[in-house]
């Protein structure tokens, strides 16, 4: 179970889209996971052959735990290493587990540098699962590789909601999902880790109850889970996603409040703000729009938000993450986009490399993730962690925004909406197309005087949008 | 096209972009990007879809006569080229 996102502990297998036996290379989609923001649809990391699924469509698994075992092309050694779930699942109860990580359900943390974590974050290893060959047991950046190009990998799964004291075990999605659904847990029967009961067990109970059949032109993306047994799951109809769609906003909602408490708590924001002159940018939009149908238009975002991917870049101190560490910068800019949801509820999607693209390229990928962002369907890649975001509020929103800094990004940046006030050009008064900028940096990597010239450099970025 | 079936056309299509709308309760002249919450993403969807739908390519100098239901299905109705109906949805 990859980890997409910062604040995502578990996820759901919805779906296989490989058996075993299939070839798969490196971006192919094999699985379709539900996590509380979307439905991600999830890529391979490597090329090779599906050897098993580990995972049941249905089941909530803890970020880490390994979900199918793919015989990479150089040899069949490296599967070996893997260890089925259960196994890591009964390592957990052994006695000579350490109480306190039992207790937390944190694995015990493993010797490695900060860039064999930050790789084994990027490719969604949990380092406690991996053998380190280094001085002292020491996870080495040969030892990620090994675990990446073999199987997907690997972690102590924490014991998810084991019964206690006669309470029926399922997920609290679950739980949530039984209340909203009127189902009894009790009289679910869990196909979860230790018979938990999951979110797609109170669905098909609910299913059951109603007796509805599938409907047999239920896109594949968003096929009911099957059970054990083959059975399909009988109700995936568009009320079903309406109502998944609302829970899912809730526990968004939810997730970034959790989110956002913690960057209140631990990152010293400072914030600066400045109001840019957007009639150069605005001139040149009208320009590069007028010819071109409405397919190939570029939108005053995409603009903005490329000149500061661009910006980013070239002012240090704002791209990267914050860790025990401290600062590790990054020299790619992945840029987050804020996209608020119609109905409440904020996704980051992020756009990799977005400082290499032209304006056309960016305008293009921006406008594919936002609309699977929104319909709830990304591809694991698009999920990564991006190393700097922008929120933007667009044409309706309010004059300014001060964003809270995404951990464990160091900074984001704002843009209120793009109003027509009077300005002063050259001793005289007139009327341009304003936009007010804002930065939150974090005090612990950046200050004032830096983030001042990060927005003087955007607005200078912003005056030659030709360049962009 | 006649202003029935660009009408039906439009919203078909904020349906789509929009599926948690209430489209009966939207008044004809109201602002669609305040009414229906779109932004300026999914106002572009919405003229790119239409002129896939319709034909009828709206250009950006003409933004402001199409931001209402009325305005747009008007709009749409006023440009096509064709008479024929089509399908509608």
């Amino acid at each position: 179970m990859p980890s997409l996102g910062a604040d995502m502990n578990e996820g759901t297998l919805l779906e296989w889209l490989v058996k075993p036996g299939d070839a798969v290379r490196r971006g192919d989609i094999i699985a379709v996971i539900d996590t509380v923001k979307a439905a991600i649809d999830v890529e391979a990391f490597e090329d090779g052959e599906v050897e098993q699924l580990l995972v049941d469509p249905g089941t909530t698994v803890d970020v880490g735990t390994a979900l199918a075992l793919i015989r990479s092309g150089s040899g069949s050694a490296t599967v070996e290493t893997t260890k089925a779930p259960g196994e890591e699942v009964e390592g957990v109860d052994a006695p000579a587990e350490p109480p306190a990580a039992a207790e937390s359900g944190a694995p015990p943390d493993a010797a490695a540098s900060p860039i064999v974590r930050h790789l084994a974050h990027e490719h969604g290893i949990d380092l406690a699962t991996v053998v380190g060959t280094g001085p002292d047991g020491t996870v080495t950046r040969h030892d990620i590789e090994v675990a990446t190009t073999s199987p997907v990998v690997t972690r102590l799964g924490k014991p998810t909601d084991a019964a206690v004291g006669g309470r029926v075990a399922a997920s609290p999605l679950a739980r949530r999902r039984a209340a909203d659904l009127g189902i009894d847990l009790a009289m679910v029967a869990g196909t979860g880790p230790r018979g938990a009961v999951t979110v797609s067990d109170v669905e098909m109970a609910a299913a059951r109850d109603t007796e509805r059949p599938a409907p047999s032109t239920a896109p594949a993306g968003l096929a009911p889970p099957q059970t054990k047994h083959g059975e399909p799951a009988t109700r995936t109809t568009q009320h079903q996603d309406a109502e998944r769609a609302a829970l899912r906003r809730e526990t968004l909602q939810a997730a970034t409040g959790a989110l956002m408490a913690r960057s209140k708590r631990e990152i010293p924001h400072y914030y600066l703000e400045s109001t840019i002159d957007l009639s150069a940018a605005t001139a040149w939009l009208i320009d590069h729009n007028s010819d071109r149908s409405s397919a190939d238009r570029v939108l005053p975002a995409a603009v903005l938000l490329l000149a500061t991917a661009r910006t980013i870049r070239a002012v240090p101190g704002f791209n990267g993450f914050f860790t025990d560490s401290g600062f590790e910068p990054q020299d790619h800019v992945h840029l987050g986009v804020a996209l608020s949801l119609r109905g409440g509820g904020l996704i980051v999607a992020s756009v990799q490399d977005a400082d290499a693209m032209s304006v056309d390229e960016f305008m293009a990928t921006l406008k594919d993730v936002a609309a699977r962002a929104r319909t709830g369907r990304l591809r694991s890649s698009e999920m990564t962690v991006p190393t700097v975001t922008v929120t933007n509020l667009g044409d309706q929103g309010a004059d300014l925004v001060h964003g809270v800094i995404y951990p464990p990004q160091v900074a984001i940046v704002g843009f209120g909406r793009i109003i027509s006030r009077p300005w002063a050009v050259d001793g005289m008064l007139t009327v341009r197309p304003l936009v007010v900028a804002s930065l939150a940096g974090d005090h612990r990597v950046s200050d004032g005087h830096r983030g001042s010239l990060f927005l003087a450099t955007l607005d200078a970025a912003l005056q030659r949008p030709e360049e962009l | 096209m006649n202003l029935t079936s660009a009408r039906n056309a439009v919203l078909g299509l904020l349906a789509e972009i929009a599926p948690e709308a209430d489209l009966t309760g939207v008044p004809d002249d109201a602002d669609l990007r305040v009414a229906i919450d779109l932004d300026s993403l999914d106002f572009l969807t919405l003229v790119e879809r239409l002129a896939e739908k319709t034909g009828v390519d709206v250009p950006e100098n003409d933004y402001p006569e199409v931001r209402s239901l009325s305005g747009l299905a008007g709009y749409v109705a006023d440009h096509s080229e064709t008479t024929d109906d089509g399908d509608g949805l």
